[in-house]
């Protein structure tokens, strides 16, 4: 029983608290309805002043008259700030693509040259030269040429799209490639595809302090690939520079490596 | 802020850090890299992913085998999945849609695309 009396007090008290809300509710709507009534008493009093007085009633109206052309020149002068907000809107959405192109632009190079210098091994080095040459360029056929110091000739080291033995030795600054290899320049032939492999579209030489160890030979390019963007150019440089840095370096380390071996074995024999 | 989480399965490792550089832009997003298809099974059967970048040309196991084997387990069947390649051909493009990749993106790619696609499937703002 005194379970059913304390759940009624309760519920007694949970609708004493919604009245008394409503109560203050329609206290304040009273408030605001006589306020609002006292306005607009106002109003009409100055109205009905102003018609019965035509004096009155022609300050009434120059005063609306100034309100309207202040109220005209406000829009006027904000309409004028949207379209010059908006034109800053447009400037700054273009400057945006402009700094993301750049952005992805400079992650593609800073991946490249971050890959080529992340080994010594020329094996693996050769492995990621194609890789960028495919997935950052996009070259379909082509081939890494090395230079063998003992012949001068330009040897197929490493290729996508053919096999090695399909490339021509060329020898240094002889034929088509060879002189342009000998420039130390990137050449570009405005051709879309070649057949020939005496005859690249673009050949980067591979080039350490401008002395050329080797060169990169574009045959073709991916069916999707049209032709070659600002981008691609400055893949190129990366290319001739950095990719050349880091086959003579392995090189380098793999020759010292050989000699330290040499070394060790003479120091172990004589040590025995 | 729900985290998403994405799997790239590319056995180039310049071009999973090309793509990891365009996801990283993305906010709330974790990625896990696989080097094949094989690995890509293996951790995409493990844990959840959001979704799923893959090549198609890779050793052990290629991308279209992972995609048809995502696509024919009950669990992994409706994680988006994008195919980037270096087949540009109408019939390749075909053949990896009909598989069950929702995008196919050609090689040499563009980080924008790539993020808009990401975007877009991912359902970010």
């Amino acid at each position: 029983m005194s379970d059913d009396s304390t759940k009624i007090f309760s519920r007694g008290e949970e609708f004493l608290q919604l009245f008394r809300k409503g109560a203050a509710f329609t206290k304040e709507l009273l408030e605001e309805n006589q306020r609002l009534r006292r306005t607009l008493v106002e109003v009409d009093h100055g109205q009905r002043s102003a018609a019965r007085n035509p004096e009155e009633w022609g300050k009434l109206r120059l005063e609306l008259v100034n309100r309207i052309h202040s109220l005209e020149e406000d829009y006027e002068t904000l309409r004028e700030r949207l379209v010059q907000v908006e034109s800053e809107n447009q400037h700054f959405a273009e400057r945006y693509l402009e700094i993301e192109e750049e952005n992805n632009n400079l992650a593609n190079l800073y991946v490249a040259s971050y890959q080529l210098h992340s080994t010594l091994d020329l094996d693996e080095v050769l492995k990621i030269i194609i890789e960028i040459v495919i997935n950052l360029i996009g070259a379909e056929v082509f081939s890494v040429y090395l230079l063998d110091d003992a012949t001068e000739l330009l040897k197929p080291v490493a290729c996508e799209g053919a096999n090695v033995e399909d490339f021509p030795h060329c020898a240094l600054g002889e034929g088509v490639m060879g002189k342009a290899v000998s420039s130390t320049e990137t050449t570009c032939w405005n051709e879309p595809r070649s057949d020939d492999y005496s005859q690249p579209i673009v050949c980067i030489p591979l080039s350490v302090q401008r002395c050329p160890i080797g060169a990169i030979a574009i045959y073709s390019l991916l069916q999707q690939k049209d032709g070659f963007s600002a981008l691609d150019h400055e893949l190129f440089t990366v290319l001739g520079g950095h990719a050349a840095t880091a086959v003579f370096a392995a090189k380098l380390y793999s020759q010292s490596e050989r000699k330290l071996n040499t070394i060790q074995g003479f120091i172990d024999l004589l040590t025995r | 802020m729900d985290r998403r989480q994405v799997l790239i399965v590319e056995d180039s490792p310049t071009m999973r850090q090309l793509l990891v550089f365009a996801l990283r832009r993305l906010k709330g997003v974790e990625i896990v890299e696989a080097q094949d298809g094989m690995d890509g099974l293996r951790k995409i059967s493990s844990d959840h992913f959001d979704l799923a970048l893959i090549d198609i040309n890779m050793p052990v196991m290629d991308g279209l085998k992972l995609i048809r084997l995502i696509r024919g387990e009950e669990s992994l069947k409706d994680i988006p999945i994008v195919v980037i390649t270096t087949e540009g051909a109408k019939e390749d493009r075909e053949r990896a849609l009909t598989l069950g990749a929702d995008e196919y993106l050609t090689k040499p790619i563009q980080a924008n695309r790539v993020l808009a696609v990401a975007r877009s499937l991912l359902k970010l703002d």
